[in-house]
């Protein structure tokens, strides 16, 4: 029995195609590193003129005034935040109940049909919603609702002598259309990922509460929501990072007021319509746009947070 | 589990020599002419991290014989044949003490590179796992990748020649541009042996090829492990004592990361050195 | 059944009620859900339908009264779209292949990882204006290369995503078998492990093409919209969501009738590519079960 000569085995050497591979690769993962680093840096330098000129009170600043030029950023601040909280507040429930009717009580037929609808109204752009929302639903709010609204809540006194709820003049436009509109385009996104979230519970769990005899509400509020809280909160993190950074679809329906809001119906501005809105008339190089980029930073500060807690919320669970 | 704990505790006292079993080369019963060592393990030691695998292995692998690894489940058997071509240092981490010698070169030092240690040893997996492309490709990968062939003919020739020493060609051979996952488990694992077999391999590994086959699947593997033998060195690890006492001419029996015993099949299945041994071809093993 | 209580069977019927009155809130939610999107959508396509003719694909946008279509928006978002796909795409699947094959759990890959994540859902028109302050400005003025540049920075972070969940679900076997045939690390990853997945790649590229061809807010700030036909990359370029937006906010019947028709347009195509994901990344998971 003869044995095949072999040829030696060579020595370890540095591989160049291993080598090309492992650097370009690494240097892909540097890119996206380096873009997020590079966006904060670009924002917060372009913006410097605006923090040099107005310090800190650049953050609280009420006054937004292009002819004397002095600008402060709490108008849009303001109405980013009431218009995103209050659009959260709106698709939430209606998400969840979504989320809960696909999981539990939808017939089997329609689940994947339906489960499929909502991932694709997920899907559409943005400034579908913005459209619908300045042609359809404008004109409404202001032939229906605004009225009917003034005039059932008028007795819930106002905050100060400066903010009068649901008192305004029915114009359509304004910081709650906007939130509807927001409420609506972040809908599809949050019942698809609550569903993903209820979906991930072990079927071991449901039956143990349903083997105790509870039923279906007592098993989703007993057992499952406890057993996936930190990802239905990342879940709705993650819809109030869409409505915070959201432009399109509230540009066409804030109103564009950069003032300090009187009403939940008046028009207002969050921090990405401003942006939008003002930078044709922005020149570079002048304090116009140093302002922008200036809210350019806050908002992006303010996204990376909101973003940062949900993904830690989703990632928490899905290690354990 | 009483019963391995304690044979376990007499097996040093019982027998010292033990050290490197196969130090002196053993005429065995069946083969009337002992094969020259192809692999010598010396002072193999394993660790996952801090848990060490392997301790102080020892032992010789000869040419064109199967040698059946056996043991109980996390004996070593498994990490021992990962040891021999260097898959383990795809675990992040496993780290391997000792020397393996093919052929004189110590193909576990550092300096040697893993990649074409693997091109001469082959291996086969416990699941069968062909790619997921055409039986064509799947066979062509190798050569395709270290480049053996010259034309697309040498090429045709090589997947025929594989296909037909895996005895897998005339199941085939009209359908070599269908997926690889079309086929029966038995046929996928022949598959992935004609694989191994494209770039000619001086040394085949297998772990527990058959474990996830029926009967009739196992039997043609066995029967192509008895004639692949005859080119190749040929290490299997299993679970099955029986196919262990088919296929190898020798056995080397790890106990809770040891080497316990190793020789001759027939020797070790009828008359073992060790009462631990005994035990377990037995059965009355844990 | 006779020793139950009174106060038992009260509570069992409270539970109960609870039970269907929190079941029947959730049927009513997802019908006002359904009812509302089924409106926009409706809206959406009785409004673009009007005003679809021959000349919506032929001729470019014009004045109001001389009939004009979207074929220079339409060319230029296939463009942009086109070349940000091409930047993005492969950039994304290296951060990809990056995290799942290389990188693994290392410290660096976890925040490349974490990074990604937060790009993925970070605020577009923010990317916009990071393109403008870096590709606009320095290059003098507004343009489809920097169109493109910022949607290729919205669409590297899903497919990067999307990359790597799918390579995590190449089975490790796929894996193991090149490597013990000696394949090197770049082999075993270009040869069996991206062709493994190559379908749920493309899924996920596709997604990202959907993504970003409906968006908006990154094109004000990079290039901007051009009414003339103009197929220069180096000059501002026209997009269909630029024309949407510039023609909404006009008194011009035919151009609002001519921006919904362009909402629709985007809208179908965005639909069509995420059905065309969903059919291309089950072809694979047939292949892999077969």
């Amino acid at each position: 029995m003869n044995t095949p000569a072999t040829p030696a085995i060579g020595t370890r050497k540095i591989h160049p195609a291993d080598t090309t591979f492992r650097l370009s690769l690494h240097a892909a993962g540097a890119v996206v590193v380096i873009v997020l680093l590079s966006i904060l840096a670009i924002m917060f330098m372009g913006g410097k003129l605006a923090f040099d000129t107005f310090g800190l009170g650049f953050i609280w600043g009420t006054e937004w005034n292009p002819v004397t030029q002095i600008y402060g950023a709490l108008p849009a601040i303001t109405g980013t935040l009431v218009t995103a909280i209050l659009a959260l507040c709106i698709a939430w429930p209606i998400g969840f109940g979504i989320a809960f009717f696909l999981t539990e009580t939808c017939p089997e037929k329609l689940r994947t049909p339906l489960g499929v609808a909502i991932e694709l109204l997920a899907a559409v752009p943005s400034i579908v919603y913005g459209m619908w929302g300045f042609f359809v639903l404008a004109p409404f709010m202001s032939e229906y609702v605004q009225p009917w609204l003034t005039s059932t809540f008028i007795w819930i006194p106002p905050i100060g002598d400066s903010f009068f709820w649901f008192t305004a003049p029915p114009i359509g436009v304004g910081m709650l259309t906007a939130a509807l509109i927001l409420a609506v385009m972040i809908l599809p996104f949050i019942a698809a990922t609550t569903r993903d979230v209820l979906l991930s519970t072990p079927q071991l769990l449901k039956d143990g509460a349903y083997a105790m005899g509870a039923t279906r509400w007592e098993a989703l509020t007993g057992v499952v929501i406890p057993a996936v809280r930190g990802s239905l909160f990342g879940a709705v993190f993650l819809g109030l990072g869409r409505a915070l950074g959201e432009t399109m679809a509230v540009v066409f329906v804030i109103g564009n007021a950069i003032r300090m809001p009187d009403s939940l119906m008046a028009p207002s501005a969050t921090i990405a319509s401003v942006v939008a809105n003002n930078f044709p008339e922005a020149e570079p190089g002048t304090l116009d746009l140093a302002v922008l980029l200036a809210l350019g930073f806050i908002l992006f500060v303010v996204s990376f947070g909101v973003l940062a807690v949900a993904r830690f919320l989703l990632r928490q669970e899905r290690m354990s | 589990m009483v019963a391995a704990m304690t044979t376990d505790t007499q097996q040093p006292a019982a027998r010292t020599p033990r050290t490197t079993p196969m130090a002196a080369p053993t005429v065995t019963a069946t083969n009337a002419t002992a094969k020259p060592t192809r692999i010598r393990l010396e002072h193999i030691n394993a660790f996952y991290g801090q848990k060490q695998a392997l301790f102080d292995v020892n032992l010789d692998i000869p040419d064109n014989t199967v040698t059946a690894f056996i043991g109980a489940s996390g004996c070593g058997k498994s990490t021992l044949l990962r040891c021999l071509n260097r898959m383990n240092d795809t675990i992040p981490s496993a780290r391997v003490e000792g020397a393996i010698r093919m052929d004189g070169t110590d193909i576990n030092s550092p300096e040697i590179d893993p990649v074409q240690v693997r091109t001469r040893i082959g291996m086969v997996f416990q699941k069968p796992n062909p790619f997921p492309m055409s039986i064509y490709d799947n066979i062509a990968y190798g050569p395709r990748t270290h480049k053996l062939y010259g034309s697309k003919a040498d090429l045709d020739e090589l997947v025929e020649k594989s296909l037909r020493r895996a005895a897998l060609w005339d199941e085939v051979k009209d359908r070599l541009n269908k997926s690889g996952l079309g086929l029966s488990g038995g046929q996928q694992q022949r598959l992935v042996i004609a694989r191994t077999l494209a770039v000619s391999p001086a040394v085949i590994l297998m772990d527990e090829p058959c474990s996830a086959l029926d009967p009739i699947a196992t039997a043609h593997i066995e029967a192509l492990i008895d004639q692949l033998r005859e080119h190749t060195c040929i290490v299997i690890v299993t679970h099955s004592m029986a196919q262990a006492a088919r296929v190898s001419q020798r056995t080397a029996f790890f106990h809770m990361g040891k080497l316990i015993e190793s020789g001759p099949t027939d020797q070790i299945f009828t008359m073992p050195k060790l009462d631990q041994t005994q035990d377990y071809i037995t059965g009355r093993f844990g | 059944m006779k020793q139950l209580t009174a106060a038992t069977r009260a509570r069992y019927f409270r539970r109960q009620l609870v039970d269907r009155v929190m079941g029947g809130l959730c049927i009513a939610a997802a019908g006002v859900g359904l009812i509302l999107l089924a409106l926009i959508l409706w809206m959406l396509f009785s409004n673009g339908l009007a005003g679809l003719t021959l000349d919506t694909f032929t001729k470019p946008m014009s004045q109001p009264g001389s009939g004009g279509g979207l074929a220079n928006a339409i060319i230029g978002s296939l463009l942009q779209v086109g070349v940000g796909a091409m930047i993005g795409a492969p950039l994304g699947m290296m951060v990809g292949v990056y995290l799942s094959e290389v990188g693994k759990e290392s410290r660096f890959a976890s925040i490349v990882r974490f990074v990604n994540d937060i790009l993925l859902s970070a605020p577009s028109v923010l990317i916009g204006l990071f393109v403008y302050q870096i590709a606009v400005l320095p290059f003098g003025g507004f343009s489809g290369v920097a169109g493109s540049i910022a949607l290729a920075l919205i669409a590297m972070p899903i497919v990067a995503r999307t990359t790597e969940d799918i390579l995590r679900l190449v089975p490790q076997a796929y894996r193991d078998g090149a490597i013990a045939l000696g394949s090197r690390e770049n082999e075993v990853v270009r040869k069996v492990v991206l062709p493994a997945a190559f379908g749920g790649i493309l899924t996920g590229i596709l997604l990202a093409v959907a993504r970003i061809a409906g968006e908006t807010a990154p094109l004000l700030f990079t290039s901007l919209g051009n009414d003339i036909w103009s197929t220069d990359m180096t000059q501002p370029m026209a997009s269909l969501p630029m024309a949407i937006v510039r023609y909404s906010n006009t008194p011009y019947p035919e151009w609002v009738s001519l921006a919904w028709t362009g909402a629709m347009l985007i809208t179908v195509g965005v639909l069509v590519l995420n059905i065309a994901s969903r059919f291309s990344y089950a072809a694979v998971a047939g292949k892999q079960g077969g």
